[in-house]
């Protein structure tokens, strides 16, 4: 049986620069993570399977169906949605309408709808009103539904980015760094929530993430990327061992610490 | 609780001051002010409404009445106030700058202007036009959807522009709607070109009303509407949609808004209020050439918008009111103020305004004076006089 998500082969050219070589890549269920020195390539494969940048060569499917070539709002239709390394709120809206926002690909109600206001408006928006008040519970963010997310404090903004990623209700979440700047308590607790929302919800998570504590406590697989290219996956503690992973992060064994500067 | 005399006495006060004084523009100006007064006081809803219907719906048409003029202005503001609402939905709610605002107003206008005066017998040959008085209320829905799908004919090439390149597009887009209404008089006779059309015809008024108050009621008219479907459209998935769009692009994308179709749709919706507006507009005027749809008119809408607060449907509305009264009223009656002074050979600190040369004549200030209040506005209250506040939902926990 094929895998939920599979990519094969996807390769990202930017001029003379190659971002990504040859990737393959297969979820299921669980967490999946991607690790990889910075400009290795990670949030680049996250743009191609959300559709924000097209793929030289390659393959993506999700439930068998290809999403290269659709459109990111197509491919959040399907059920895969994500949040954004460099938080990207709609910083003058509240945080329920943020989470509102992301349940657009689910609403059916036609302008007609919304001009007359009829029963089924009605019926539809106070069912979101709830549901958003529930994701932004489950995130813990109650309190600060009517709160700008400009305002926000940063934990809640990258929690509210979750929640907003939820409303579109993905059968895959893509995480983008979900605990940059985060203490090692809220990182955890971030990460408890994460389980809690895998076992749940049955969602597949794939995962950016520099916090290595974090990444061998939490997941399934991890998938190292290095310059573009596969370089390293399986089970946490096989990565975590291997030889060619060492030497990505830490350089050749031997070769004194300045042998990748130019890198 | 002490506000709601206030009102009801400002309101009654300034109505029977613009009755004994019916020329003075500053009676006038304090009847307007306390109908702001009215919309932004703490009072209860009812009061309010109340008020404001007998001003609008009584009072104002019966100055009217007394000084036809100043009917004529209530009539323009209701026009901008529609014009700056669905600019508020392109530039405030969906973030898309568009200079060419004036362009879907011009679409509308020329659509009943050609076919509701003989013009249109040029174009098809026959004696059928112009139209009866009565398909004016069909052109209402004609002009509509003829401006609709013009912004959606802007819309199209538009879409992958942002900020400072699509308001260049939009002005450009704007100019040429009003080029070619300039020149579309060969080889066919579309525009009759800067000549203009006329005479338009105007529809049958109900109850033998005069047209001034006519048209007047039908402004009233057609701006309620457009502030209902607003706040629909605002408070709705669309108005998040567009709003999404406008904080942050890339996010709304990957959150699932369909950009393409979201864009377009608020091109359509701010160009089909203008549209209907165009169409009262022609019938109006029962002249219209390309002069009344200038570069200068798209920004004089724009500057409502920013004026009032980007976004927010009473900014849109009192910035469209006071644009409107500042250009009409204020600028042009202190004009006329100070040449009768001058006429009058008053003497300021020993200084005869008689002597003041024509070139200081305030009359050729008004852009100037309307320059600084916009700075000055802008400098002290950037965000605008009504400033867009969100929603704050009631939330059962």
């Amino acid at each position: 049986m094929p895998s939920l998500f599979e990519a094969r082969g996807v390769t990202k050219r930017f001029g003379g620069l190659t971002a990504l070589h040859g990737v393959d890549l297969a979820v299921d269920r669980g967490i999946a993570s991607i690790i990889g020195p910075n400009g290795a390539g990670k949030t680049t494969l996250f743009n191609i399977f959300t559709g924000l940048y097209a793929a030289d060569e390659g393959s993506v499917t999700f439930r068998d169906q290809a999403l290269l070539g659709l459109r990111p709002d197509q491919i959040t239709a399907l059920g895969i949605c994500r949040t954004f390394q460099n938080i990207r709120l709609f910083a003058n809206m509240t945080a329920i309408e943020n989470v509102l926002v992301g349940m657009n690909s689910r609403i059916t109600l036609r302008l007609w709808d919304v001009l007359t206001r009829n029963p089924g408006f009605h019926r539809t928006e106070s069912e979101l009103a709830a549901r958003a008040v529930g994701l932004l519970d489950r995130v813990g963010l109650q309190a600060t539904a009517n709160v700008v997310a400009r305002n926000l404090p940063y934990g809640d903004r990258r929690r509210l980015e979750l929640a907003r990623a939820l409303a579109s209700e993905p059968a895959l979440l893509l995480l983008d760094e979900p605990t940059a700047g985060m203490t090692q308590g809220e990182a955890s607790a971030l990460m408890h929530l994460l389980r809690g929302l895998v076992a749940d919800l049955h969602l597949a998570i794939i995962l950016i993430e520099h916090n290595m504590r974090v990444v061998m406590e939490v997941s399934d697989r991890v998938t190292v990327l290095d310059h573009g290219e596969k370089i390293a996956e399986g089970a946490p503690r096989e990565v975590q061992s291997n030889e060619r992973v060492i030497e990505a992060y830490l350089g050749k064994r031997g070769a004194g610490p300045r042998a990748r500067s130019g890198a | 609780m002490i506000y709601s005399p206030i009102a009801v006495a400002l309101v009654a006060l300034s109505a029977l001051a613009v009755a004994t004084f019916p020329r003075s523009v500053l009676v006038f100006l304090l009847f307007q002010g306390s109908l702001l007064f009215v919309f932004k006081a703490r009072i209860p809803e009812r009061l309010r409404w109340g008020l404001l219907a007998i001003a609008l719906l009584v009072l104002m048409p019966t100055i009217g009445y007394f000084n036809s003029y100043y009917l004529e202005v209530a009539t323009q503001v209701g026009i901008f106030v529609a014009l700056a609402l669905g600019l508020n939905i392109v530039v405030g709610l969906a973030g898309l700058l568009d200079l060419g605002y004036v362009a879907f107003f011009a679409v509308g206008a020329y659509s009943w202007a050609i076919f509701g005066s003989p013009h249109a017998n040029i174009i098809f040959g026959g004696e059928a036009f112009p139209l009866a008085g009565w398909w004016f209320y069909v052109f209402l829905f004609v002009g509509l959807g003829t401006a609709a799908v013009t912004g959606i004919l802007l819309g199209l090439p538009v879409l992958r522009l942002h900020g400072d390149y699509l308001a260049i597009v939009t002005l450009g887009f704007g100019e040429v709607i009003r080029v070619l209404a300039n020149n579309l008089d060969k080889p066919i006779n579309f525009t009759n070109g800067p000549k203009g059309i006329t005479p338009i015809s105007r529809p049958p008024t109900p109850f033998g009303l005069p047209y001034g108050e006519y048209f007047y009621f039908l402004a009233l008219l057609i701006v309620v509407a457009v502030i209902i479907v607003n706040r629909r459209l605002e408070d709705s998935h669309i108005g998040r949609a567009w709003e999404a769009i406008r904080e942050d692009e890339l996010a709304a994308r990957a959150m699932g808004v369909p950009l393409v179709r979201m864009k377009l749709m608020a091109f359509a919706c701010g160009a089909s209020f203008a549209g209907v507006m165009g169409v009262l507009f022609s019938a109006k005027q029962v002249f219209i050439n390309p002069e009344s749809f200038t570069f200068l008119e798209s920004i004089g809408v724009l500057a409502m918008v920013i004026l009032g607060g980007m976004g927010s449907i009473p900014g849109a509305i009192v910035g469209a009111t006071v644009v409107t009264v500042l250009n009409l009223q204020v600028l042009k009656g202190f004009s006329l103020w100070l040449n009768e002074l001058k006429n009058a050979g008053v003497t300021i600190f020993g200084f005869s305004l008689a002597d003041l040369p024509t070139q200081f004549e305030p009359a050729k200030y008004e852009r100037m004076v309307f320059g600084i209040i916009l700075v000055l506005m802008m400098i002290f209250r950037p965000q605008g006089i009504f400033p867009a506040r969100r929603r704050q939902r009631e939330l059962a926990s």
